[in-house]
């Protein structure tokens, strides 16, 4: 069952129209104050993570089978090299095939891990951290009260504590504007990265 | 003064509180009902924990009036409190060392959250079936 979870604080406005047009069979739940991200600390979007029939973690939060080849895009026409395309699709088709395995084979497919390899994946919050969380909570409530001006000093304060946390940085951008989230700054950000990953995660799945 | 205290999944508005100095000071009722604690003789308890309050630093927790400041307890305990003096909101975030207990637990923390008819989900109503949480944005 893929529960498909919008971080989104724009709510509804933001994400009908997307969630129409995919036709989902599954839930598309609605999370205006990132809770998810919270609890299971996702920086990125799109983050997974796998949770069996007796709601225990079998994969921690990772990204969902992509890769950094939107990096290399033509800033001007958009288009991609078709090598970069061809990794993305062969990780999106690895990270699939592994979740059918998984479906198929429970708790001895090789894709879900053992505890150790599960805890050495696993990324927890450090003191930091869980003040950039109450920083965003604080903003979005503002946010979502009306005061979008006096909610931008927490979105600021959060994207600081946590400068890993593309939900912030973008999140924060979409709420001042709509083109923000893939303009100037964040290409200047992602440029930042150097050899760092946007998607950081192991090669091998 | 009436403060709107975040707390947990909860947005408590316009409960009474004194922040002077920096302080979120609650009646007892209230912090029952905002926070889950109670002031008792081994200190603050919530069901079967309680947290000891130093004897030398009591004042900074319980005051004369029979207040107990939630920010002194929560930065006892690692959660982290942010609040804004303009809009009168306080919010009193996880600890890391929760997060930590929670996640390592490999047990998958339980969420609400609702679609776009408004109806809610929770991640416990697909409990014995595989799910597979994936998130995503509009931006």
């Amino acid at each position: 069952m893929p529960i498909a979870i919008a971080f989104d604080s724009g709510g509804n406005a933001a994400t009908e129209p997307w969630i129409k047009a995919a036709k989902p069979t599954y839930p598309c739940l609605i999370d205006r104050r990132h809770i998810v991200a919270e609890l299971y600390d996702m920086v990125n979007v799109p983050t997974a993570v796998w949770i069996d029939e007796r709601g225990k973690i079998v994969r921690p939060s990772e990204p969902a089978g992509v890769t950094d080849a939107f990096r290399k895009m033509n800033r001007t026409n958009f288009s991609i090299p078709t090598e970069a395309m061809n990794e993305l699709q062969a990780k999106r088709k690895a990270y699939q095939d592994a979740i059918r395995d998984w479906v198929a084979n429970g708790s001895n497919s090789r894709f879900a891990l053992g505890e150790t390899e599960l805890l050495k994946r696993m990324h927890t919050p450090d003191d930091g951290q869980v003040r950039a969380a109450a920083n965003f909570r604080l903003g979005e409530y503002l946010f979502e009260n009306g005061h979008a001006e006096a909610a931008k000093k927490y979105f600021e304060e959060a994207k600081r504590l946590r400068p890993e946390s593309w939900n912030y940085k973008r999140q924060a951008w979409a709420l001042e504007d709509p083109m923000k989230p893939g303009g100037p700054e964040f290409w200047a950000a992602v440029d930042s990265l150097g050899e760092g990953k946007y998607y950081p995660g192991p090669e091998d799945i | 003064m009436a403060m709107d205290i975040i707390f947990g999944e909860r947005a408590n508005p316009g409960v009474e509180a004194d922040v002077a100095g920096g302080g979120l000071w609650l009646n007892r009722a209230d912090l029952k009902r905002v926070a889950g604690w109670e002031y008792k003789p081994q200190g603050f308890c919530k069901g079967e924990v309680c947290v000891p309050v130093p004897d030398a630093r009591k004042g900074e927790f319980v005051d004369a009036s029979g207040r107990y400041n939630l920010a002194a307890l929560a930065t006892l305990i690692g959660q982290p409190v942010v609040t804004d003096a303009e809009f009168n909101v306080a919010c009193v975030g996880e600890a890391a060392s929760e997060r930590k207990r929670m996640l390592t637990s490999l047990d998958a923390p339980d969420f609400a959250l609702p679609d776009l008819d408004g109806k809610m989900h929770s991640l416990s109503d697909y409990r014995g079936k595989k799910v597979f949480v994936v998130s995503w944005a509009s931006w």
